[in-house]
């Protein structure tokens, strides 16, 4: 494929493509008591590598950031089961969770939730599916 | 445990994530296969022991109680199904071995494999309605990748349209669900009965009518029933036969259990005329199912319109509603799954020893494979319901209990269905097995006595659930118990 030379948004995705990650982070982690999640976060972040893959191709992309997909997906599936899974330890109901608040110095006042970790799965099976179907129609020139 | 009946659907999740990791290494995967596949089989095994002492199992996911979380049911119904699930995964498994070929294994179809029966173990463990369309999802999902893994012309062909009729109806599922919802204001099973039975003072209401028949669209679709079956025969057709077994035996009695369940449970008010209008398609199933079983002469074709009419033969029991028709109906769709999975195996295998589906063009197979031809006989006589095997018991209890509600034609159709059913797999009998033997083709490739093994163990188990029927009767009648009484699975899931 013949790369074109599309200055303009090779210039912004440097400069946008850390605040989209960020972004994505703040809403993975504002999920449960606020709009948000590993659904939405993990859609937001193969979105910001959607825009990298727009602007150079799969081959830099894929030096860029060497990983396979599918095996993301099995982890965020891991994770998702492992952390519901947990409470068979407890003998209580399947996908029961925990939370507890703690005082840290400079954030205040933080709830830490098992659910996030299950979350965290979601986000990583999120990234790795989309990654995987787009990648899929992708190659396929 | 308070976890027990989550087991058969958490253990093929897990399985199938940890061998999206193992897809390089076939061995390997194969190995985690037949662990976690046994694993799956001993916890239904003891799902069945449980709720065979303790009664209907109920577990709210997340501790939030029921009717507001949602709740997975365990009755002695859904754990049978459950239990019957997993003896054909694994029997599947050992016969996937041998026969789907390494570029299938690389290719993600163990932990496929494993997706699918976390849908349909899910599908028959869930109590929550929008919870049953979920595991609907997943088990379709995990149907269309193995109908089309492979990648030939028929798979490509037939996939299309298995995709467009599920995505259809899927779309219909939830657009019932939500009329449903809109009517009683609940999702859970248990609370839905409850609700729509205090509707239904005198008579249940139109619009709930209305919403059973939605559902029959919907689930006769899966379930292949008289109208709706017109997609099965070619989409069936297109997988290998392991992959066959699997959709044969297990997607379509997931479709006839969802009627069972929701027709038991929730709309067995207005008998005059949901009933009727199941018991009428029923019937036509058989008919048609028999029709078609008679005239292909292709041994596919032939055990897949079987399928027809075993659907016809259990919903014409659950129409009929009364005790013994109940307990035979889940004799019935038992013993259904176990024999369709070994027919269709069986077929697998004649079809890679002649290389043809088409019985003109072979003959004589049991001068050098008679224990194929003898496990094959045993197997069609089990089909049409010669005693003592398992399909007489069934099909006597649905007879019985159509006579006895004066329900004397649709009785005598079922009665008659069993000898064209005879007819039609003696056909594959006579013509296949018996006769010259053509000229020598040259030396078999497939390993055939390995794959001999699977269907060798379903028809031992389907004599054995006949010949020992005694054993089995007091489970199979405390699953028909909790259909034909809703008040019993309320009370365990609402804990009133």
């Amino acid at each position: 494929m013949k790369k074109t030379n599309n200055i303009i948004l090779e210039s912004a995705i440097t400069l946008l493509l850390f605040f989209i990650v960020l972004f994505s982070v703040y809403i993975f982690t504002a999920g449960h008591y606020y709009p948000g999640g590993g659904f939405i976060g993990g859609l937001m972040t193969a979105g910001a590598i959607v825009l990298l893959l727009i602007t150079y191709d799969i081959k830099t992309v894929q030096q860029i950031l060497p990983v396979n997909y599918r095996i993301i997906t099995a982890i965020g599936l891991l994770f998702a089961i492992g952390t519901s899974a947990g409470a068979l330890f407890f003998d209580v109901p399947f996908l029961t969770h925990v939370f507890t608040h703690v005082d840290l110095p400079v954030l205040g006042d933080i709830s830490l939730h098992t659910a996030t970790l299950f979350d965290l799965g979601v986000y990583f099976v999120v990234v790795g599916v989309t990654m995987t179907i787009i990648l899929t129609i992708g190659e396929d020139e | 445990m308070t976890n027990l009946i989550i087991l058969p659907i958490l253990i093929p999740l897990l399985t199938g994530a940890v061998l999206i990791c193992l897809n390089k290494s076939i061995m390997a995967q194969r190995i985690v296969a037949v662990f976690s596949s046994i694993a799956a089989m001993t916890a239904s095994f003891f799902i069945i022991k449980k709720v065979h002492a303790d009664g209907v199992q109920a577990l709210n996911m997340g501790s939030w109680d029921a009717p507001f979380g949602i709740t997975l049911v365990s009755d002695m119904f859904s754990a049978l199904l459950v239990f019957t699930t997993n003896i054909i995964a694994f029997v599947c498994l050992l016969y996937s071995f041998k026969s789907i070929g390494d570029q299938r294994e690389k290719h993600y179809y163990y932990p496929v494999f494993f997706f699918l029966l976390v849908g349909v173990n899910g599908a028959f463990t869930t109590g929550d309605i929008f919870n049953l369309f979920v595991f609907f999802e997943v088990m379709l999902m995990s149907s269309y990748v193995l109908l089309v893994l492979g990648g030939t012309k028929i798979q490509l062909r037939e996939s299309i349209k298995y995709l467009l009729v599920n995505v259809i109806s899927s779309a219909l599922f939830v657009i019932a669900v939500a009329y449903l919802y809109s009517v009683v204001g609940t999702l859970n099973m248990a609370h839905i009965s409850e609700r729509i039975d205090e509707l239904s003072g005198n008579g249940m209401p139109g619009i709930i009518t209305v919403i059973a028949v939605m559902f029959l669209i919907v689930f006769g679709l899966k379930g292949a029933i008289f109208p709706l079956f017109f997609w099965m025969p070619g989409s069936y057709y297109a997988p290998p036969a392991p992959v066959l077994a699997l959709f044969g035996a297990l997607l379509t009695k997931v479709g006839v259990y969802s009627i069972t369940r929701t027709y038991t449970l929730f709309f067995y008010h207005d008998q005059e005329f949901t009933f009727q209008l199941l018991s009428i398609l029923a019937i036509l199933s058989i008919v048609v199912g028999v029709i078609g079983a008679i005239a292909y002469w292709d041994i596919k074709k032939i055990v897949i319109y079987n399928i027809i009419v075993a659907v016809g033969v259990i919903l014409y029991g659950v129409s009929v509603m009364s005790p013994d028709s109940l307990t035979g109906s889940v004799y019935y769709l038992v013993h259904d799954m176990i024999i369709k999975a070994a027919l269709f195996l069986l077929v697998g295998i004649m079809i890679s020893i002649t290389g043809t589906s088409n019985l003109n063009h072979f003959s004589g197979l049991i001068r050098r494979y008679p224990v194929l031809a003898w496990t094959f006989f045993v197997a069609a006589l089990a089909l049409a319901g010669i005693p003592p095997l398992s399909g007489f018991v069934g099909k006597l209890l649905i007879v019985k209990g159509g006579f006895e509600e004066q329900s004397f034609l649709g009785a005598a159709i079922v009665l008659m269905s069993s000898l064209l059913v005879l007819f039609s797999i003696m056909k594959i009998f006579i013509n296949g097995f018996w006769g010259q033997q053509p000229a020598d083709k040259g030396e078999v490739k497939a390993p055939i006595k390995w794959l001999l093994v699977s269907p060798v163990i379903l028809v031992a188990i389907s004599a054995l659930f006949g010949i020992n029927s005694e054993a089995f009767l007091p489970y199979i009648s405390q699953a028909a118990d909790t259909l034909l009484n809703p008040d019993i699975y309320i009370k365990a899931v609402l804990k009133e």
